[in-house]
Formats: C-alpha cells, structure tokens, sequence
C-alpha cells in the first residue's frame, strides 16, 4: 500500500466507510424504480428461474379468469376479485423484493458508467519521436501505447512501462488519497476511470474494449450476468421439490373430496396450493442472494460472483498474511535496555540521538519512543548524518565532538571492536531475550562506547486476538503466513492467538499449504496483492485481491477489495455466513408457517358438507370465506414484511453453531409456526370487520 | 387405560431397541466383512454361494453398478415368484390342490413379496400350496429383507469414503446379510416360536369334531419358522387370513411379546449397525431417539384412542371404557396399540388385530406412521436409510442457519443430495394419494369397498398406503382381489420400493465421492437434543403435512363424527 497519507494503522479500523460509488443508501428514486421494475418482471418469461412465484402466478391468472367468468355471468365475484387480487400481490411482492435488491446495485453501476471516459486517448504511435494520436478510449487495443499527464482521466486498464505519477482512484475505490503508480513491480497497475493528479505516465493497454476492470464492475454491481449459486440451487430444488408435493396434496384432493362428498370450488384449490408452497422463501431467495453481494459492496469489496460469498460462508482456513493484517507491518522500538553503569535515561537519549536522521520507520519508532519518555531532540546545527549502507550495518549522527551509532548488535560490535565474549553478561542476557522473543535486538553506541540494546519488535494489531477467538468460536482455522525466521513467526503467532503459522514462506509454500488443506476438505480464504500472490489466489477458494496490488493478482483472485484492506477477509466471510443464515431462516419460516395454514382453510373448505370439521377452526375465523381471503393475505404481506429482513440479512453471531442453531431454530422456527396463527387471525378481524368476505 | 397398559406398551417398545442394540454391532461387522463368530461354519458357504454365482464379493461396484445388481435380482424374484403362482396346480407339494392363481393376483402378490410388502389380496390358507409358501413367498421372505439392508450398507460406505468410487457388492451384502443375520436368527426364533405352541408341520392339516358333530378341517403349516422370518423380516405376510391374531400364528400373550418385539428388533439393529459402520454412533443414535420419540407418539395415540367411548357401545349401555372390536381378548387394548404402531412404523404389516375397527384417530395413527415413510424403525435398512434422508433434509433445511453449507456426518448437502431426497420421499405422495383419488371416483375401484363416506375413504387411503410405503396390513372391509386393485396396488408397491432405492443408491454415489469432512466448531451438530427436535418437526412437516387434507376427509371427521355422536347420546 502506498498511498500518499497512510497514518499509521489506519486500516485497523474496522466498517470504515468512503464516499465510493458502491456505498450509497437506499433512496426513493431507487425504490421507485423497484416498484416499476416489479411490474416489469410480471412478464412470466422472467419467473421460469423461480418455479414458485412461476406457480403463484398461473394460479393468479386462473383465479382472474375464474373472476371474470363471474361476473359475466353475474354470480356473485366479490370474493374471487379479491382472491385473484391477493395472488397477483404475492407475485408483485416477490418482484418487489427482487428488484429492491437490485436497485442499489444498479444505482451503483449507474454512477460509475458516469466515470467512464468520453474523452480521447493520446495513443503514441511513434516511440522515438513521441508522436501522439487521439484515439476514442473504447478504440484502445492492449498492447497499444499511451501517455496520460497530469490531470488526465486514465482511459483503460493498462501497465506503467515508464514514469511514476500519482493517481487518484476515488472513481473506483472512493479513497480520495492519490496513491503512487510507478513502472516496474507491484503498483504499476493503473485502472480506466481514475485520474492522474500529478506527473506523467506511459501505459501499455492490457485491457480489451469492453474488458475493463470498470466494466467488469459494472457487470458485477449490476448483477448482468448473475447465476444462481449452489447453495441457492440446492434451495431451489427443495421449494420445486415441495411444490410438486404440495400441488399433488392438492389436486388429489378433487377426488377425494368428491368421494366424501364435497363440492371443493377450483378457487379456494388454488389459494390452499399458493399458501402451502414456499412462496415466502420462494419470493425472497433472489433478493437475499443480491443484498449478500451488496453487503459486500458496502465493505467496498467487489466480488466476481454470488458463489464466491457463498463460498466465503463456508470457509474452514483462513490465510493471513503476517504484515499489514495481524502486524502493523514495521518493526517499532519498544524498550531501550542499558548497558551496566549506564542510566537508562541517558541510554535512551543515546538511542534517540542515533535515531534522529533516520527516516525509516523503526528509525522514527525510536525516536516516538524517547517522546513518550519526555525527551525530544532536535538535530544539532552541523550534524552529518550516517547512512545506513549494507556493509556497515548501522547508522547514526555526528554532531561535533560527538557520535552515535545504532545497528545490527554483531556489526556494532565489529565497529567498536569488541569481543562478544568480553560484553558485559547483562547485555548478551538482553540480545539474547530479544531474539528468542521474535524481536530485533539493535546495539547503540555512543562516543564509541557500547551504551544500551533497542528493542525493534513486531507490534501486533490491538484486537487481532479478540477476532481470531472469534472466528474460532465460528469454527475458522487461522494461519499465519510469514516470511520471518520460524522464532519470530512462532513469538508473533502465540501474541496474536493464530492457530498455526507458515515462516519463511514463498509463494510456492502457500500455494502448496492451501492445495494441502483442500485435499483434507477445507475450503481456504486467503488474501493477496502481489503478483507472485496470482497462483494462490487463483487456487484458493476465495481469494481476495487488494486493488492496489498487481493486475496479475486482481485477475486471479474472485474478489476484490477496493480499500485494500487485508483484515476485510474476515468481514467477507461474516457476509457469506450471514448470506447462508438468512436463506436458512426464511426456508424453516415459510415451511413452518404451513401448520397454521392448514388450520386455517381446511376446515374452510370442508365445514359445508362435513360440519364436524369445524372443530379444526382452532383461530375461530369468522367465515369460510374470510378464513381463505386471511390465508392468502397473510401469505402475500408476509413477503412485504420479509423484505426488510432479507435484505439486511440475519445478524450472524460467533457463539458456535449449536447455539446459534437454537437461537435461530426459536426465532424462525417456533416463530414461523406461530406468527401465522396470530397474522390470520388479526387479518381474519380485520377482512370480517370490513365485511370483505 | 391403566398403568399395566403402559407399562406393556413401553415394555414392547423398549425391548425392542435393547435387543437391537448389540444386534447392531454384529449386523455391521457382517456389513464390513469383519471376523464373526460363524466365520468357522459360513464362510465355506458364503464361499461356495460366490463360486456358484461367479461373482467378486471384494470387487467394489459403482452405485449404478450396485444398484443394476439389484434391480435384476429383484425383477428375476418377481418373474420366479410370478410363474410359480400362475403354475401352482400342475407343481409337486401341493397337498392341498389349490388352482393356480390368476394373472392379476399373481401379478399382484409376486411385486409384493419382491418388494418386501406382502400385502396378501387372498387368505393364505385357502390359496397358497406349501410348495408356493415354502420355495418362492419364503425365499422372498429371506431375500427382500436382505435387499432392503444392502442399501444401508451401501449408503453407510459412502459415508465414510473420503473422495471414494465405490458403494460395495451388492452380492456380497445380500449373501452376508441373508446367510449371518436373517438365517441363524429365524432359526433361534422359530424353535423358541416352536416351543412356545406354534405348530411346525409339513401335514396338510388335521380334521376336528365339532360339538354339533360336523367335521372341520383346519389347516397346518410349518408356522413357527414361517412366523420367525415374517417378523424378523419385516415382511408380515401371514401363513393365516387373520395373520397374528390366529391362534397358531400368536397364540399366547408371551408369543405375543416375542413376535411384537421382533417386528423391530432388525430395523432398529440396523439404525446402530449403520453408526458403527460411518463411525458416527452418537449421531445415529440421535435418530434412534427422534424414531423412538414418534413412534411411542403414534403407540400412545392408538392407545388412548381405544379407550375412548365407541357409540355403539354407549348406544347399548353396555361397558364401553375400551372398545374391543377387532382386538383378541387374550391380548387387549395396550398389547393391540403397541402392536398397530410398531407394524405401521416398520414396513412389516403383520396385524394381531383388526385396523379397521380401530377407532378412527387410531386407524388414522397407523396411516399416519406409514405415511412417514416407514422410518421407526421401518424394514431392515431401508428404514435407516430412509431416515438419513430425512435428516439430510433437516440438516440441509436448518443447518443453513448456522451460516455454512449443510454437512451431515461430514459430507456437503448440495443440490444433488436434496434432489435425491425429495425423490427418496416424493413417491408416497405421489402413489398414496394420486391412486386413492382415482380410486374414489372410479366406479370399478369402488365396488370393492364395504363402506361409503369417511370410513370408505380410510379404506382406500389406507390401501395405497400401505402399498406404497411396503408395509401389507390390511384396513380390512376392502376386497381388494380385482384387476384394478391387484394392478394399481403392485404398482404403488413397486414406486414405494424402487424410487427410494434408486434415489438412496444415487445419493451414496454421489456421497462417496465427496471428501470427508471433519467436524469444526462451526458444523452443525447432529447427536443432541436440539437435532432430535428439529428432525422430528421435519419428518412431521415434510413427511407428514401434506396428508393433513386427505386425512382430515377420513379418520380426522370421523373422529369428530364419533365425538358428536358420542356426546349425543349422553
């Protein structure tokens, strides 16, 4: 990460919200559009996918049908008007909570359509005399060459191949911070959309025309080319599964019931059939798949596809890279120890004094350090500064008669020309306990005499240990991945609470941990922004790409985080948890809302020929009538009631799935089975009251 | 009731699980092919089986492989079975010169002893030759038993294959079934059946003097060991019209017990043999609870329902704390719900009373128990097999709720396990109520039936229930020996055992070759008490709800009919 103005630990922040374009609020012109667009989706070519709702909706037109042909005949229609009436609610409300769940998304993807460039790239088309071209930027091949200077919008994706500039991305990922693009490495991957503040840059197009990383956004927030995911299949499967059960209960029932008797109205048939099936789940199961991806917008994370989240739920190990995620990613000073005969205070001095032209991060650690004691140097007039080289391994200051110097222990020794085994016994005790602790031990001397050891150490994240508890407790391995010698790796892993480590690890090394836990059955998680990264994030279940690292690693992984934010994988797999939770509560609340149905309109439907039935009229409903109406209302207005729910999802708790199954099998389920009792009657009340029915 | 009635039905119940327990542990080592203590005397004859037949029992099959073993051995039963009815005059041991039969009942009785059914369209006594009772009706006895045990044995290997290929030899755990479970035990229950008073004969019968001085041929047969493998067998299919309530089949209150008891003992050995076997006993033994649960419900219902006022008996003034119409009084009340539970739970269909004359509440109980699909403990096998479809679906349907993709005994539920257990479960539905309603209004179907209105329907329901779910007790007052009910009923029993089978095979399959997962503590788990709760809800929900219509036109309103009636004539 190299944004221009990171304060340090910044991105321990958790829920940090930007300005982006993913994380709008749901507005009235986006609910608007939903209402129109639920009508839109009436067009019954676009319920195939959903045999529920597809069901509701042959019924609704069998039910106007039977309407019309009442009141042509002039019977009394009051009651199939108002049957038929509800059915068409049901399917409209299903549509409702579908296209509500887009609307953000495509609100979304309305704002960065805006972003993309309309005006022309300037296409070099001679290397040696710098001879420029515009060029429509949708005309751009990769492969081609283009300059972008200073206030320019950077017309596709492409590579630096020379100059550094610095770029602001807010287009893309709403940080308005410029980050630094330079040629060679890691950051010299630029996207279309974002816009160069200062300097210039010559890019090679890496990006087809319509291929951008942009446009593939779009199509993400969009939601264009959505495809059901497994888990939602599977569901589907089930709700087809039981409509075909329920339809079977039902049209046996004209024989059945002509055996005892019972003269049973096509109508009342068809509101029993659309109460039993799952028209709840059924209506709701798109919507919940859609608010699961837009949850994660609202992360800033982008993923490729619904069964990535879905895979994210299900994650067993977690890959977490030491820097930046469970470290702040610099070693800080955070003890001085003296050597015999010196006082701490003036070893401290020493240290500091040693530190105060050095602009490194440990560098300035120190000299934080020493403020926080209360002592504050400023840099003596003439001082020279002594710059850390490979050879002499330190560094220091010399101001006058005086010097200081601090570095690795062997080479300040070296310089000072001290045997090891003539330092006093105190200071070999402290170089020693700083090493096997995982720290970096540094030596200070000052006027060429050994006056204290700095203690350089790998500060761990506060709260890292609460969330690795937590993602324990959800039933998540956590291992650290780390390039440290195994001493530090293992002193860091036991601070942060991980549950395993990999030290001096190559990428090969991950790739191989994440084929091996695969092949034990586990799905792996991992996070990534180096090009070297690629291979792992492609093999992982979910890998999760930073924008700012290497299109390589961008392309491999199937999500992306716009905040570049290593912690986020934690975030996303709650989302995929919570994604799973609230398709689950709904399938068992719509199921065991079929209980009360029963009671509800069997005894409606049968009380006339068979009046012992009336005894199943447990809710005491006024009439037949108004028994069918409450049904199928409560059935239509409990997926308005839902629709809430469903986007917002479930709240997933770390309490351990056996708890977590008892508390939502009491809300859900005991709930499901109840509510219904409670809503018809309340309906009941109200349609009788009205004299409706 | 009274506390004796308890106390005896808890008693049936219970012993039946206690004896399936260790029962359990031995019918899975046999499944694995572990050393048993008749290794000494059957291995020579398993051998010599293996050698005849031509077959590898170590050579692992395919599901699909597996499951086309099956079939054909099942369909050359059928043709065996049906040729040797239709040829039953012109074939030897035939004592008693009975005709062959006709091409419908033939049809009809050959699909129901294939299918572990043996719903009996004729009384046995009348129409079987003792070659047909002895060859063919007791060798199917032996072998469909065993069919329905090999599917548990297939789908508990799937369970355990990491990533595997195969589901076993279909060859080898019918032989290994057939030979080291239902062989040695048929022969300790027949001479303990023996003992007790059963007769065990190959003579035609013997001819009595009746106080008014006529001549009265009663009928023998070789009961005792007849009786062992229709109870052990979970078959049903008595020598006897009046099955276990004639006095050679159940003649005293403790062959009662120990013929009661053995309806279940197989089917729940297999629920624990079927734990050892994935290595997973706790969580089988969760399901043990949940059948146990549902199935002491079901005995509890029947129970109280016959304690109920009939209004007859009240109309007559006469004692009618308990109604005895159809019950053996040397069994009673208890002994009767006990018995009607635990025959409709387990797919075995043996009566020691009639269903029909069950108060409505408690015929409609044993539909009920059926329609759940034969899974407390239901046959051997395929009712634990049965099972874990069930909660397969539980898991699937709640287990989302603890936010990851649902595993059962560490295996993934993913959409082709949930398209293979609504197929597995679909068919009762789907043969239950779609021929009960074409019978309702078919004018052939209905001349069989004795009665009209609520009780009418119940006998058709009942019917195809018990078709369907391959149980074979009778709702007496339905003639059911006519074309259509012959042909309509082999049919329903061929959906109610082929579709399971196939759906439980394909699931192994597919099961087999997913990795083995191990538990973490975000999984589900599957052995407490809030799992047995949730898979009772599912198996009364999925299983059961969509029968609330139907039954709520048959024994559901005569119920209330009778409670009317009842409080009428007070």
């Amino acid at each position: 990460m190299t944004t221009l103005e990171t304060p340090m630990g910044q991105n321990a922040g958790e829920g940090r919200r930007k300005a982006s374009a993913l994380a709008g609020g749901l507005s009235t012109a986006i609910l608007s559009r939903a209402a129109k667009d639920a009508f839109v989706k009436l067009d019954p070519r676009k319920l195939t996918g959903n045999p529920v709702i597809f069901a509701t909706w042959i019924v609704a037109l069998l039910s106007t049908v039977s309407a019309v042909a009442a009141v042509a005949n002039h019977q009394a229609a009051g009651f199939a008007i108002q049957v038929a009436a509800w059915l068409w609610a049901t399917v409209l409300f299903a549509n409702l909570a579908e296209s509500v769940a887009e609307g953000r998304g495509k609100a979304a993807a309305d704002s960065l359509r805006a972003t993309r460039v309309t005006t022309n790239a300037k296409l070099i088309i001679d290397d040696k005399t710098g001879t420029i071209v515009p060029t429509a930027a949708h005309k751009l091949v990769p492969g081609e060459v283009i300059l972008v200077e200073a206030g320019d919008v950077i017309p596709t994706d492409g590579e630096i191949i020379e100059g550094m500039a610095s770029v602001n991305e807010a287009a893309i990922t709403g940080e308005s911070a410029p980050v630094i693009r330079e040629s060679g490495g890691d950051r010299s991957a630029v996207t279309g959309g974002t816009t160069v503040v200062s300097d210039w840059i010559k890019v090679r197009v890496t990006a087809s025309p319509g291929g951008t990383f942009l446009d593939r956004m779009i199509a993400m927030v969009e939601g264009a080319d959505r495809r059901k995911t497994p888990n939602e299949i599977a569901l589907a499967v089930l709700l087809a599964g039981l409509t075909l059960i329920f339809l079977i209960a039902v049209v046996t029932l004209l024989g059945l019931g002509k055996f005892s008797g019972v003269a049973l109205d096509p109508l009342v048939l068809g509101a029993l059939f659309i109460t039993l099936i799952p028209t709840t789940i059924g209506g709701l199961l798109s919507a919940v798949g859609i608010a699961g991806m837009d949850r994660l917008m609202k992360h800033n994370v982008l993923a490729t596809s619904g069964r990535a989240v879905e895979a994210a739920g299900d994650v067993d190990t977690l890959l977490l890279d030491k820097t930046g995620t469970i470290t702040f990613g610099n070693r800080m000073a955070t003890e001085v120890i003296a050597a015999p005969g010196v006082r701490p205070e003036a070893a401290l001095r020493a240290a500091v004094s040693a530190s105060l032209a050095d602009e490194t991060p440990e560098g300035r650690s120190i000299v934080e350090l020493g403020r926080n004691a209360g002592i504050v140097i400023e840099v003596p007039e003439g001082a020279t500064s002594i710059a850390f080289s490979a050879s002499t391994r330190q560094s220091g200051l010399d101001a006058g008669a005086m010097s200081w110097r601090k570095g690795a222990v062997d080479a300040v020794y070296r310089s000072l020309a001290l045997d090891p085994k003539l330092v006093p016994a105190e200071v070999s005790a402290a170089v020693d306990r700083i090493a096997r602790s995982g720290g970096t031990p540094l030596a200070v001397s000052e006027n060429g005499v050994l006056v204290g050891v700095i203690h350089l150490k790998d500060v761990v994240k506060p709260n890292v240990k609460e969330r690795f508890a937590d993602l324990r407790r959800m039933g998540l391995r956590t291992v650290m991945i780390t390039g440290d010698n195994p001493v530090t790796a293992a002193a860091i892993a036991s601070e942060a609470g991980v549950d395993d480590f990999l030290a001096e690890a190559t990428p090969e090394d991950k790739l191989r941990l994440i084929r091996e836990e695969q092949g034990r059955g586990r799905l792996v998680a991992m996070c990534g922004d180096g090009a070297n990264d690629a291979p792992a994030l492609a093999q992982a279940d979910v890998g999760v790409a930073m924008q700012t690292g290497a299109q390589a690693a961008r392309e491999a992984g199937n999500m992306v985080d716009l905040d570049s934010d290593p912690t986020k994988v934690i975030e996303i797999v709650e989302v995929g948890k919570q994604m799973l939770i609230t398709r689950g509560a709904l399938t068992t609340f719509s199921i065991a809302n079929d209980v009360a149905k029963y009671f509800a309109i069997i005894p409606a439907m049968f009380v006339v020929a068979l009046p012992a039935l009336g005894a199943l009229n447990v809710m005491h409903l006024h009439s037949p009538q108004s028994a069918i109406l409450s049904a199928v209302i409560f059935n239509a207005l409990v997926i308005v009631a839902l629709i809430p729910l469903a986007l917002k999802g479930v709240k997933y708790r770390a309490i351990g799935a056996g708890k977590l199954l008892s508390r939502n099998l009491t809300v859900y389920g005991l709930g499901g089975l109840v509510a219904p009792f409670v809503g018809i009657k309340l309906i009941d009340l109200i349609v009788s009251g009205l004299g409706l029915a | 009731m009274n506390w004796q009635g308890w106390a005896e039905i808890a008693l049936t119940l219970g012993l039946a699980v206690a004896i399936g327990w260790p029962l359990g542990s031995y019918m899975s080592r046999v499944w694995n092919g572990e050393r048993t203590w008749l290794d000494p005397v059957l291995r020579p004859v398993e051998a010599v089986f293996y050698k005849a037949c031509g077959v590898d029992p170590t050579k692992g099959q395919s599901w699909y492989g597996y499951a086309g073993a099956l079939l054909a051995f099942n369909l050359v039963g059928f043709l065996v079975v049906y040729a040797v009815l239709r040829l039953q005059g012109v074939l030897p041991l035939n004592p008693q010169g009975f005709p062959g039969l006709s091409g419908h009942l033939s049809f009809n009785t050959a699909i129901s002893f294939v299918t572990n059914t043996n719903w009996q369209s004729y009384a046995g006594e009348t129409t079987m030759s003792t070659l047909s009772q002895m060859l063919v009706l007791t060798t199917q006895n032996f072998v469909s038993a065993a069919t329905g045990a090999t599917i548990a044995a297939a789908l508990a290997r799937a369970f355990v294959a990491n990533r595997g290929e195969g589901v076993g030899n279909f060859w080898a755990d019918l032989v290994r079934t057939t030979l080291y479970v239902l062989l040695p035990l048929s022969l300790v229950l027949a001479v303990v059946l023996a003992a007790l008073g059963l007769p065990q004969t190959l003579v035609a019968g013997v001819t009595a003097h009746t106080l008014e001085g006529a001549d009265q041929k009663i009928p023998l047969y070789a009961v005792a060991s007849q009786e062992a493998i229709k109870m052990l067998g979970i078959n049903g299919g008595g020598i006897f019209n009046a099955n276990s309530a004639h006095p050679f089949e159940n003649p005293t209150p403790l062959t009662n017990l120990v013929t009661a008891v053995s309806i279940n003992v197989l089917g729940w050995a297999a629920f624990f043999a079927f734990g050892r076997s994935v290595l997973a006993r706790k969580d089988i033994r969760a399901l043990v609870v949940a059948g146990m649960v549902l199935l002491s419900a079901g005995a509890a219902t029947i129970y109280v329902t016959e304690t109920q006022s009939p209004p007859a008996l009240v109309a007559a003034h006469v004692d009618a704390s308990v109604n005895m119409e159809g019950k053996e009084t040397r069994f009673g009340a208890p002994a009767t719900a006990a018995w009607a539970a635990m025959t409709t739970g387990a797919s075995n269909g043996s009566v020691n009373g009639m269903h029909s004359s069950l108060m409505p509440l408690g015929g409609g109980m044993a539909m009920f128990l059926m329609h759940l699909g034969e899974i407390l403990p239901g046959g051997i096998g395929s009712g634990i097999a049965i099972m874990v479809v069930m909660a397969v679906l539980s898991v699937f349907v709640a287990g989302l709720m603890v936010g990851r993709t649902p595993e059962y005994l560490g295996k993934k539920i993913e959409a082709r396990e949930v398209q293979l257990s609504i197929l597995a479960v679909v068919a009762i539905p789907v043969s239950t109520l779609g021929f009960s309603a074409i019978a309702a209004v078919l004018p052939q179907a209905l001349q069989g039936l004795m009665h009209a209105g609520p009780h009418g329907l119940s006998e058709i329901l009942y019917a195809y229930t018990s078709a369907t779910a391959n149980n074979g007790s009778a709702f007496a007052g339905l003639t059911a020996n006519a074309p259509w009910w012959d042909a309509t009923l082999g049919v329903a029993m061929a959906m109610g055992r082929f579709m399971p089978i196939i759906a439980v095979l394909a699931m192994a399959g597919s099961l087999a070759a997913k990795p083995k997962l191990a538990p973490s503590a975000g999984t589900l788990p599957t052995d407490g008490g809030l799992f047995i709760g949730l898979l009772i809800g599912v198996i009364l929900i999925l299983g059961g709800l969509q029968f609330f219509p139907a039954l709520a036109l048959g024994p559901i309103v005569e119920h209330f009919q009778v409670l009317a009636a009842v409080a009428g004539l007070h």
